[in-house]
């Protein structure tokens, strides 16, 4: 079990946040293609960032807590689950503190001044959608 | 290049990517800074096992702490270290974090998937106040 320790972490992470797509309708896995563009770029540039620091041996991995699974090149599986966790928690952070305070984010912009969609914006507040 | 430089100039190019490329602007809104902070604490606790426990490990030539000891724990704090981790580690989160909310809201502000938004909360007697 001790070779599944980081992916643990990640796990915990994960549902840890996962509770705010529920209780606080962070609703960003229900923005799923959003969400897939967004961990495209972040993977891509992070995974070459780690391909580089582990070839210039910045950072190394206890083999006895991961899986020894590479996922590309000389990165760990881990490194790239931990690229995609760590922005999905970020990315329902913000949304659930949007859903509690409804600050501005900025990209409200486009809708706030349409009707319609101020009238579609209504009616998710009131909840109708999810009962 | 070390961890240190390459750790700074991930915080400039996603600092810049939100300000001048996507013009999200993320570091000039409230919402980020008070998401943020709930992040980095929970940050410092998640990386914290992965560094305090050696299963990251770091090689003190690239940072500005020393190399996580073969048989015992890193410092907590001090010699370069915030909670077990490299300092260095703060900025390459950062970076990884603002990058992605700024990819996020860049694209929501596209048009693709801004609908339907966050909120409001199960349980919760906020939505009668509109």
């Amino acid at each position: 079990m001790k070779q599944f320790a980081y992916l643990g972490v990640l796990a915990v992470c994960l549902l840890g946040t996962g509770l705010l797509e529920v209780f606080l309708r962070a609703r960003v896995y229900r923005r799923w293609l959003r969400l897939i563009l967004t961990l495209v770029p972040v993977v891509f540039i992070f995974t070459h960032w780690d391909i580089y620091a582990i070839s210039q041996n910045h950072w190394t991995f206890d083999s006895d807590y991961v899986t020894g699974k590479i996922a590309v090149a000389n990165v760990p599986l881990e490194e790239v689950c931990f690229f995609i966790a760590i922005p999905i928690c970020s990315i329902l952070t913000l949304e659930a503190v949007r859903s509690m305070r409804s600050w501005p984010v900025g990209d409200e912009q486009a809708s706030q001044n349409t009707h319609e969609l101020n009238t579609s914006v209504d009616s998710n507040r009131t909840g109708g959608d999810e009962q | 290049m070390t961890y240190t430089q390459l750790a700074i100039v991930g915080v400039v190019v996603a600092v810049s990517a939100d300000v001048f490329l996507f013009r999200t602007k993320l570091v000039t809104r409230r919402i980020f800074w008070v998401s943020y902070s709930i992040i980095i604490f929970f940050q410092l606790i998640s990386n914290g096992v992965l560094t305090g426990f050696g299963i990251v490990r770091y090689n003190g030539l690239v940072i500005l702490g020393s190399s996580t000891p073969v048989d015992a724990p890193p410092p907590m704090f001090g010699a370069g270290r915030v909670f077990f981790a490299p300092v260095e580690d703060l900025f390459f989160g950062f970076a990884l974090v603002l990058l992605s909310l700024t990819l996020w809201v860049w694209l929501g502000r596209r048009g693709i998937q801004r609908e339907p938004m966050a909120g409001p909360p199960r349980f919760s007697n906020r939505k009668l106040r509109k």
